[in-house]
């Protein structure tokens, strides 16, 4: 059993990296990655809120939302999965909201540390996707917690690779028309051909 | 000579200077002027140090270490290519070169060398020109454009590029994955020295995920059609197969797979080269060696009845594959390798494990020396930025100490 949730966590940070498979959070993942330091927080801030709200909405998914899960309501035929997407991304607002004030009151370093990074990630596409293909992949809540953590590393380890990787670049002589976002696309292109390494494993 | 010096200096150069005619041309006649002569002007001030080891003595040394990689390539090709026509009773048409070795008259015999390394030449030197003459086009309209000097990194990249290709992929293939790796791996970050992935080895993923059918599979590694002869490594991942080749024809070379990567040998005796000229890093080599010997016993101990992987020894993998050129001249690449003493070993390991665990547990790719150099040059800069902060941090606390 444990061996599932571990190839599972494997695969959701490599395999299926968030950032550099899918694409996904990349407003964030450009904008954020100019300095490691910031990466690294934004990472830790994902890699957290990741691992809450996957598992959260996978209980709600199971017990309010699902097709027939209502039945220890006593309404065994509602079916009220298509409020998901606004019952998640609600979710995901509030959790991050009560973090923030928890950080704020019990561990006011992280707080400062994360700074404005924790309020942006409420509108981070890699949550509200990591939420949505748990979902699509009928996920139980053991695998969506393994999943939660993955790809939220995966996301961190993604940007603080790019942070790193546009810090050397201030020594590099890009083309006028290419600095600043141009040439970070190419960049996150390039990452991503170097992670297709992984395509293809089966775990 | 010296008449010859003095009419370059004083007749041709003050074209290209400013306000000649050619000033739109200055880069592309200082690097001429520099491939004959070295840079004109010299400093006279005591305060710097004049050593010969600059970029270009740098880069021709690394040139000369892959001749023996390039004589193997040119050989190999042929005799792999002559292996299998020897054994046909009529030989096959439809490939230029076939035509010109008639002409020549030599016949396909494997045991005869020269016929072996001019039917070999006959592929690869089409090829080397043309991914020379792409990269010196990509090279010198860049340096016009942008005005900074030609470099002789890509000497070594149009050089590497060919090594990393199947013999019978069509040329325009080849331009094309130049191109790429040239134009998008290297000159939009600014050109040699600014670029985070290794551009050869860019050129050839790109090739590899665009053309795939071209380039991979059981069909390329010998430049006759149609003819299928698995490399060693997918014959070893395939419980089908049998190996078909011994280690020692895998050490010398004489396997089928990327013109340049099948000699170890050759490889080691480049590798000599630019340890002892102090051009690569031997901590990456050796780590790179280390991570993949570590690994490979550790899938040996732990075994699996179903993937034959599991049971290939570190030795086997040394010679397989591109391991030992990926190492000695990809993943020693100082402008996108590690910087940092301890960062180099960190990365040599990784680069080694990854190879193993993707020739392992990756069914999509038999092979994955490249790619896991790759993946390495991505995190190369972090790598660096981790030590760099704790060499900060130790001296920070040496100095709190004294206050």
């Amino acid at each position: 059993m444990f061996e599932h949730y571990l190839s599972l966590f494997i695969k959701s940070i490599f395999i299926e990296n968030m950032a550099l498979a899918f694409f996904l959070g990349m407003c964030t993942f450009l904008a954020v990655s100019k300095k490691v330091n910031t990466a690294v927080g934004l990472g830790i801030a994902v890699v957290v809120v990741q691992a809450i709200t996957v598992p959260v909405n996978n209980l709600i998914y199971h017990n309010v939302l699902k097709e027939g899960a209502l039945a220890w309501a006593g309404l065994p035929n509602v079916d009220l999965s298509f409020l998901g997407l606004i019952t998640y991304i609600g979710v995901i607002a509030a959790i991050v909201q009560i973090l923030e004030m928890a950080l704020d009151k019990y561990v006011p370093s992280l707080y400062n540390a994360l700074g404005i990074f924790l309020p942006l990630i409420t509108v981070n596409c890699a949550i509200l996707g990591g939420s949505l293909l748990m979902v699509e992949r009928s996920y139980d809540f053991g695998e969506s917690i393994a999943y939660g953590l993955g790809s939220g590393t995966g996301f961190a380890l993604a940007i603080i690779a790019l942070a790193g990787i546009r810090e050397k670049m201030k020594y590099s002589d890009v083309p006028k028309g290419l600095r600043g976002l141009g040439i970070t696309f190419i960049t996150v292109g390039l990452m991503a051909i170097a992670f297709m390494l992984f395509s293809g494993i089966q775990l | 000579m010296k008449a010859f010096l003095n009419f370059l200096d004083k007749k041709i150069t003050p074209q290209f200077e400013k306000g000649g005619k050619l000033h739109g041309m200055y880069y592309l006649w200082e690097a001429l002027d520099g491939f004959l002569y070295t840079h004109g002007e010299q400093t006279k001030g005591p305060s710097h140090s004049r050593d010969a080891m600059d970029l270009k003595r740098m880069m021709i040394t690394v040139f000369w270490a892959l001749m023996p990689a390039v004589f193997m390539a040119m050989y190999n090709t042929g005799y792999q290519a002559n292996l299998i026509l020897s054994k046909l009773v009529e030989i096959p048409g439809g490939s230029w070169q076939r035509v010109v070795m008639g002409w020549i008259g030599l016949g396909f015999d494997p045991s005869n060398i020269l016929s072996n390394l001019i039917h070999g030449m006959l592929y690869f030197a089409p090829m080397y020109i043309l991914s020379l003459a792409m990269g010196g086009t990509w090279e010198v309209i860049f340096a016009c454009v942008r005005k900074h000097e030609i470099n002789e990194g890509f000497l070594v990249t149009s050089l590497l590029f060919p090594l990393l290709l199947p013999p019978d992929i069509p040329y325009w293939q080849a331009a094309l994955g130049i191109t790429f790796g040239i134009v998008i791996g290297k000159e939009v970050f600014g050109g040699v020295g600014m670029n985070i992935l290794n551009p050869a080895l860019t050129g050839r993923a790109f090739l590899f995920f665009a053309y795939p059918a071209q380039i991979s599979g059981d069909k390329v590694w010998v430049a006759v059609d149609g003819i299928s002869q698995a490399s060693p490594l997918a014959q070893l991942a395939d419980t089908g197969m049998t190996l078909s080749v011994s280690w020692m024809d895998a050490f010398l070379g004489f396997v089928p797979g990327s013109m340049g990567e099948t000699s170890a040998l050759a490889c080691l005796i480049g590798a000599a080269i630019i340890i002892v000229t102090g051009i690569a890093s031997w901590r990456i080599m050796l780590s790179v060696v280390l991570g993949m010997t570590g690994l490979s016993l550790l899938f040996n101990m732990i075994g699996s009845l179903t993937n034959p992987m599991f049971a290939v020894s570190p030795l086997w993998h040394f010679v397989l594959g591109g391991f030992a050129f990926g190492t000695v001249f990809m993943a020693t690449d100082p402008v996108t390798a590690a910087f940092t003493n301890q960062g180099k070993i960190i990365y040599g390991l990784l680069i080694g494990m990854l190879v193993v665990l993707i020739r392992v547990i990756n069914p999509a790719f038999p092979e994955g020396v490249m790619l896991a150099i790759l993946f390495m040059n991505v995190f190369a800069p972090i790598i660096d930025k981790i030590f760099v902060n704790k060499h900060i941090k130790r001296r920070l606390s040496r100095i709190e100490a004294s206050l």
